[in-house]
């Protein structure tokens, strides 16, 4: 598995609580061949992201291979304060997985 | 209590207990998550398919009041930004879906209560395209939106 793929940044503003995250991840579509070999690049994209504030979900996300490379994902929720959680979690067509926690500043 | 009326209140009790475990397990099994995503409606090739597939029906209602935010050309179509918003209430998700691609279905946002429904993602196009956003409210109602963009080289394949 892959280590530190998920790059985040919240922001509490007036009780809006602004996520910005930043995913390293291939989001091969299965439909790219292989420059050399010729052969097709098999499918590997994330299929599920996952936001929760104090363990609470927030924001559950379905993706397809039409995510761009490097997925961007920014989203807004109510109700946060200084000190709480926020964890973010991906998870892949090949069952590969990652997650972050940060603390709300 | 005769023997029948425990009986009975046994199966009962096994009943539920075997129950409660079967949806204990399928709420922490990694792999029921997975079979949750909706595998039909991503590999469907037209939207309508798509949209019946996930959101339960294939007819939508045009809606002013949902807003797609996209460039009007995307010089390079495996990276397009896209912001989507609703001042529509009780939204429960917003889908996003590019007409011209293969399999059009992108990606679905679920919102929680306290989320405010708006998402921001990249964007794979494979030609120039109607980006389609469908709200599905928690009446079950689905709403939709749609916005044209212009795309130089495409970003599916290449």
């Amino acid at each position: 598995m892959p280590a530190n793929t998920i790059k985040i940044k919240a922001q509490l503003d007036g009780g809006v609580t602004t996520v910005r995250a930043l995913i390293s991840h291939a989001m091969e579509t299965g439909q790219r061949k292989d420059a050399k070999t010729g052969q097709l690049i098999p499918a590997h994209f994330i299929q599920e992201v996952r936001a929760a504030h104090n363990g609470q979900p927030v924001l559950t996300a379905q993706w397809g291979p039409a995510v761009s490379k490097n997925p961007y994902l920014s989203f807004q929720f109510r109700g946060a304060k200084p000190g709480d959680k926020l964890t973010l979690s991906w998870v892949d067509n090949k069952g590969e997985s990652d997650q972050i926690e940060v603390t709300l500043g | 209590m005769n023997n029948t009326t425990r009986r009975l209140f046994l199966q009962g009790t096994l009943a539920t207990g075997a129950l409660g475990v079967a949806l204990g397990a399928g709420l922490i099994s990694p792999r029921q998550v997975l079979a949750a995503w909706p595998q039909a409606a991503f590999e469907a090739k037209k939207i309508d398919e798509a949209v019946n597939a996930l959101l339960g029906a294939a007819a939508t209602e045009a809606s002013a009041a949902i807003e797609i935010k996209a460039p009007e050309i995307a010089e390079n179509g495996a990276v397009v930004p896209i912001t989507v918003s609703t001042s529509l209430t009780g939204v429960e998700s917003i889908t996003l879906l590019v007409a011209e691609n293969a399999t059009p279905l992108a990606a679905r946002f679920e919102f929680a209560p306290n989320a405010d429904p708006t998402a921001s993602t990249r964007l794979k196009m494979g030609k120039t395209s109607d980006v389609v956003a469908v709200v599905r409210t928690q009446d079950g109602k689905l709403y939709s939106a749609r916005k044209g963009v212009k795309v130089t080289i495409g970003g599916c394949g290449g």
